[in-house]
């Protein structure tokens, strides 16, 4: 590869596969919680939309629950192959959170997502509505250990170094460490909101074809209600989050903001809106700010300072431009998305919801943004780390295995080919899913029977291609 | 007792369990796929996914279970032994994602479906040969140095990896064919007990050079076989050898059905106990043991709580799919 080494390319490996593979934990943990609700309303009103809606958007939830579990074997492993250093040094900690995640999502399969799946026709309502709720409470707790494990990267707590590896102390602070509940809270909205966007767009794609479609109109006031509502808390959470970050990562947030120090006669730290931040004359290209505004947020006073780019020594920044611009696609796509989310309201209030056509097509127009959102957010956090695999302890040059680029080429050029492919075919299915309408029952299945948890996509009977050419 | 002396221990048996969980079982559906170039009907090919699709997946869980267990318990191999078999770990990874895809999407195709035989067919194969190649890797080491794998690229590469290679895929090969026995009935059952008998003998052979090249290319390996008294208790396992092979040839030839797959498993649990007799206590051959490859003791013990835990009920859960599985795979049945 031209002048690539190992390093870069195994990191770009990783982003790619674990962009990829967040989607569709992303949406399983968004729609296992609808689901949970949908049936909950179903239960309590009886009211036959809410059932005709889950069985629509259980099909959709097996395959993303398949796909994401496909996606995430490979992140298991990754750890192990192209960052052996890092697994070598801090196994002991992040090894145990990681196989804890693979023994919550055994657990799932194992047991509670049959009864969900299949066993409608076999057990009670009442059992049937648990199962859910268990399915929904262990996509979180999935997503627990996940967020558990990466926030320790980013804030360390609880651990002793012993020959230069990372030894566990207390688990309890290695667990709840200082960014966690931020992390965790943060990445959960917006696993909810992302679904509320998808929801909220195919219910837009189905009022486009029948205005009148009672389910339609159902799944599209529900996603525009739980807009509404997400996404200023999650603006909150993220601000409390940025905080956190200001305290334990400056170095990150300093290149969030674009922010290389106070100039002279000045005090007080601007809002950039727009700028190129150019790392070698360490200063920002045809910027655009609201002076002291970031001041204000950041530290509730007008002329507060934070630390710049400029009190870190210059090998310890990361990617500025990266962090910065994703910093912005985040936020900006959060503001569009409560734009839509108030425009709802108003339609609402206004009794159009669900006749405003270019609404609806607005929504299916912007039904990945919330996905787009989550890899800007993940590539703010993970970039905005660099140059440390764990914050201030461990660099990402000594966590990489001894690779030769030719190998990380080769296999990086195999899961862009195998990953095209697979979610090519996959994201095709389920468009295919997402375009029929609200219909019946699921099939009958479990442990043992041709359809079966541990083959999500067994629940679902569509066919991939519709020429029929076997006698 | 010494806890951080045993824990390692407990750990070495819990992974290595799932490791024989995972090569026995996903073997069989592996093997399924190896057989696939010599049944060509399209109806017997649908018999023949159908006796897997209600358990390969599950299989495939003590993979992961293996791997992560390997992760937390013992980071050292796992860091030490991933890079070293880097490409043909992730030719493996990649042949099995083709493969699960391939079984989810050829029951749902119609035009494509030639096109998903071949992918289920090849991804079998890949995945069994980079498993096999790995497996050989392991036994002629890796190079060591400050805890890092410090060997070559290709250093998997060799003529006795390829070969374990091709070994695998013979015994994967002999489980399938013995699986599709006990699941089929009347002429596709013939054509297995056809296929069983070559796998069988080959996959014998191939054992034995492996068993006696082993010993003779690491002097370490030749001392525990064939030093006095060792020699004397351990020629058990070439007695326990032959009388397998000769039992399971003896099977195929009369029909016994479901004994021939019992002992085929026994074959290979036989090939797992004579590997760790080779290797116990390293974990990485030549110097590294298995204490000193083990996470420390406070990961270790939070560790096994939640394998504990879960081994039982992946257990109860295997045992369940198999009882409401059990019988005949008929053709035209479980099409969906």
């Amino acid at each position: 590869m031209l002048g690539l080494h190992a390093i870069d390319l195994a990191r770009f490996q990783f982003a790619f596969t674990v962009s990829f593979h967040i989607i569709f934990p992303a949406f399983s943990i968004g729609l296992a919680s609808y689901l949970m609700v949908l049936e909950g309303l179903w239960l309590k009103t009886g009211k036959d939309v809410y059932i005709k809606l889950y069985h629509f958007w259980i099909r959709i939830f097996a395959v993303a629950f398949g796909l994401g579990v496909v996606s995430g074997v490979v992140m298991a492993y990754e750890f192990g192959t192209n960052w052996s250093g890092f697994a070598e040094k801090a196994g002991d900690i992040t090894g145990v959170l990681l196989t804890y995640e693979v023994l919550t999502a055994f657990f799932l399969e194992a047991g509670f997502l049959g009864i969900m799946l299949f066993g409608q026709a076999r057990v009670s309502k009442r059992l049937h509505f648990l199962a859910t709720c268990m399915v929904a409470i262990g996509t979180l707790i999935s997503a627990t250990w996940i967020l558990m494990s990466n926030s320790w990267m980013q804030t360390p707590a609880g651990f002793e170094m012993v020959d230069g590896r990372f030894e566990p102390v207390s688990w309890l602070e290695i667990m709840f460490n200082p960014s966690f509940p931020y992390r965790l809270l943060h990445m959960v909205l917006a696993a909810f909101i992302s679904v509320s966007f998808v929801v909220g767009g195919v219910g837009g794609y189905h009022l486009l074809r029948d205005k009148t479609d009672k389910a339609a109109r159902k799944m599209f006031s529900m996603a525009m209600w739980m807009a509404v509502v997400t996404l200023p808390i999650q603006i909150m959470v993220g601000d409390a989050h940025g905080l956190n970050t200001l305290e334990h990562q400056p170095a990150k947030l300093a290149a969030m903001e674009g922010y290389w120090g106070p100039k002279s006669g000045e005090t007080g730290v601007p809002l950039t809106l727009f700028a190129l931040p150019n790392m070698e004359t360490a200063q920002n290209d045809y910027a655009l700010e609201i002076p002291n505004l970031a001041s204000l947020y950041l530290t509730h006073s007008l002329h507060g300072e934070i630390q710049g780019l400029n009190s870190f020594p210059k090998d310890e920044w990361p990617d500025v431009p990266l962090v910065f611009w994703s910093f912005r696609i985040m936020v900006g796509l959060g503001m569009a998305m409560l734009g839509i989310g108030v425009l709802g309201l108003f339609l609402r209030w206004r009794k159009r919801l669900y006749d405003t056509r270019w609404f609806h097509r607005l929504t299916f127009f912007t039904l990945p943004i919330g996905f787009i959102a989550i890899v800007a957010g993940w590539v703010t956090t993970e970039a905005g780390r660099q140059p440390w695999v764990i914050y201030g302890l461990l660099k990402t040059v000594d966590a990489v295995s001894p690779l030769n680029a030719g190998s990380v080429a080769a296999s990086l050029s195999g899961f862009i080919v195998v990953y095209a492919i697979i979610f090519g075919i996959g994201i095709y299915y389920m468009a295919k899913l997402i375009r029929k309408e609200p219909m019946g029952d699921v099939p009958d299945g479990g442990p043992g029977h041709e359809r079966h948890p541990k083959r999500p996509f067994s629940v679902v009977e569509q066919e991939l291609d519709d020429e029929e050419v076997r006698s | 007792m010494n806890v951080a002396f045993d824990l390692p221990v407990i750990w070495l048996f819990l992974i290595g369990f799932a490791i024989t969980m995972y090569v026995v079982m996903d073997g069989f559906s592996l093997g399924v796929g190896i057989l696939f170039p010599f049944v060509k009907h399209d109806q017997h090919r649908d018999v023949m996914m159908n006796s897997v699709a209600p358990v390969w997946d599950g299989n495939q869980t003590w993979m992961i279970l293996g791997g992560a267990g390997l992760y937390g318990a013992f980071p050292l191999a796992y860091a030490v032994y991933l890079p070293a078999m880097y490409l043909p770990l992730i030719l493996m990874l990649l042949a099995l994602i083709f493969r699960g895809i391939a079984f989810e999407f050829r029951f749902k195709s119609n035009r494509s479906r030639p096109f998903f035989d071949i992918v289920f067919s090849a991804g079998s194969m890949v995945a069994t040969f980079a498993q096999g190649v790995v497996l050989g890797a392991i036994i002629q080491g890796v190079q060591v140095v400050d805890r890092q794998y410090a060997g070559g690229t290709f250093d998997w590469f060799s003529p006795f990896s390829l070969f374990t290679g091709v070994a695998l895929m013979l015994g994967y090969g002999l489980l399938g064919a013995s699986w599709l026995i006990v699941k089929t009935e009347g002429g596709l059952q013939r054509r297995f007990y056809f296929l069983a008998r070559p796998f069988a003998i080959l996959l014998a052979v191939a054992m034995a050079v492996v068993s006696l090249w082993t010993p003779l290319a690491n002097s370490r390996i030749f001392d525990v076989w064939f030093t006095m008294p060792n020699m004397l208790w351990l020629a058990i396992m070439p007695i326990m050898f032959l009388a397998l092979v000769y039992s399971i040839i003896k099977g195929i030839i009369e029909r016994h059905e479901k004994l021939i797959f019992v002992k085929s498993i026994a074959l290979f649990v036989l090939g797992l106990i004579g590997l760790i007799i080779s290797f116990f206590p390293l974990l990485i051959p030549p110097s590294i043991t298995v204490w000193e490859a083990a996470s420390s003791p406070k990961s270790q013990s939070f560790l096994i709580v939640g394998y504990c835990v879960l081994i039982p009920v992946i257990l109860a859960y295997t045992f369940y799919s198999y009882r409401v599985f059990k019988g005949k795979v008929r053709v035209g049945e479980g099409y969906h």
